[in-house]
């Protein structure tokens, strides 16, 4: 990844990044200032169990129960409540819902914000660069990049993540899905459509599509 | 500051690469820095505008050559020493003896196993309950500040002198510009709504807007 140092201005030997984290790592232990069997727990939880199929789930009881929708709507964090998704990173949520007449798609150009609580940890592409400068100014050509383009009469509503609030996007339910009980819908929001660079997949992706 | 991290509408950083089956971590190390940033952060010794800020404070050319991860060990690193938690001296004798660890039954570290179940549960809010009014309302129309601190914000670049119109109040937060440098004032936080035109010009879509999240002193009336 990075460029070998090819500095002559001084003699230390290029710094290896495992070395230099074990070493913050034992520095903090013998200060007393780390527990690692926590550490260990809390990477496993987001590793494992914290993550997309959260939001999922909850997209898709927001497009099968209309009262739950409006709920999640009007007051986000209460409705996540129900659901007993994670708060962490994800303690003032807005929900944003995607209509024929506007889609919506999230980024944080300042850092990384992101609802780690329904979706887990963010991509790299979310944190890098290239999709915090772009999204904001050119928002329709990184959409199309990703595979979807926006109707040129749709308004493509682009937040910016610059506070503690953290947004989900409710992609649009897709079509020939009628009558879907909500674990088979859960299938078809994919974490990119809840950031707002794609919709949601169609029909034809879920395990059992064939079966109502 | 005007650093490289306020990246919103810059050109020419590079195309997006979105990596099919990405894993959570891609490296051992990278789950270190995570969980550390977390376990060092349970002791308080600095706040979470802080912290961004210590990134931000990067030279430019070193923050576009690392990754995320790297730039959190960086601002560990750098605030542990600007705290006085430990020594640059400190830093480097254990860069010298870095062997791996053996883990330790109970420490007594802040966070420990219950802090971590009440972390993912409850999280940190940082809304405040205050009652104090509010200088806007939904619907008035406002001008983004031409701001240009040395130190954090949150107001981007591309926002400022801009105008916009206040879309809802999200009540009262901590304010990162004065929190990140020692202070602890707090401000009224409203969702601001710009056209895409008036941020980025006639060529951009009349149908498009940006949103973003502003603290009061970020903006006046405009009329």
């Amino acid at each position: 990844m990075s460029e070998p140092d090819t500095h002559d201005d001084h003699h230390t030997p290029p710094e290896d990044i495992v070395v230099r984290v074990k070493a913050l790592e034992n520095l903090l232990l013998e200060k007393g200032l780390i527990d690692l069997q926590a550490m260990d727990e809390l990477i496993d939880q987001y590793e494992h169990k914290i993550g997309p199929h959260i939001g999922a789930r909850v997209v898709a009881k927001a497009w099968v129960d209309q009262s739950f929708k409006t709920r999640l709507l009007a007051d986000t964090d209460a409705a996540l409540l129900e659901v007993g998704a994670p708060k962490n990173q994800g303690e003032h949520m807005v929900a944003l819902e995607n209509t024929p007449s506007v889609h919506n798609v999230v980024v944080c150009t300042l850092c990384s914000c992101y609802p780690w609580g329904v979706l887990g940890l963010p991509p790299v592409w979310y944190k890098s660069e290239p999709y915090r400068s772009r999204i904001v100014k050119n928002p329709r050509d990184v959409l199309s990049e990703f595979g979807f383009v926006v109707d040129a009469d749709k308004e493509v509503r682009v937040w910016d993540s610059t506070a503690e609030l953290r947004y989900m996007v409710i992609p649009m339910r897709p079509p020939g899905t009628a009558g879907w009980p909500e674990q088979k819908l859960a299938q078809l929001v994919s974490r990119d459509s809840m950031i707002g660079v794609s919709e949601a997949l169609p029909a034809s992706f879920a395990a059992d599509s064939r079966v109502p | 500051m005007n650093s490289i991290h306020d990246c919103g509408g810059i050109d020419g950083l590079g195309t997006i690469v979105p990596e099919s089956a990405e894993p959570v971590f891609h490296a051992e190390w990278e789950r270190r820095v995570f969980a550390l940033l977390w376990a060092l952060g349970f002791n308080g010794f600095w706040n979470l505008d802080e912290f961004r800020h210590a990134i931000e404070r990067m030279p430019a050319t070193e923050y576009l050559q690392t990754s995320y991860y790297e730039h959190w060990l960086h601002a560990m690193e750098t605030l542990l020493v600007e705290k006085r938690i430990a020594s640059a001296n400190d830093l480097s004798a254990a860069r010298d003896r870095a062997v791996p660890t053996v883990k330790v039954a109970n420490a007594s570290a802040p966070m420990n196993l219950p802090a971590v179940a009440n972390l993912i549960v409850n999280g940190f809010p940082s809304k405040i309950e205050d009652d104090r009014a509010a200088a806007f309302k939904v619907g008035d129309h406002v001008i983004a500040k031409n701001l240009n601190s040395l130190g954090h914000t949150r107001l981007p670049r591309y926002a400022r002198g801009k105008y916009g119109v206040i879309e809802r109040g999200y009540g009262v937060f901590p304010f990162p510009d004065k929190n990140a440098h020692g202070g602890s004032a707090t401000e009224h936080v409203y969702l601001v709504r710009f056209s895409a035109q008036e941020i980025w010009g006639r060529e951009a879509s009349s149908r498009d807007t940006l949103r973003l999240d502003l603290w009061e002193p970020h903006m006046e009336l405009s009329r």
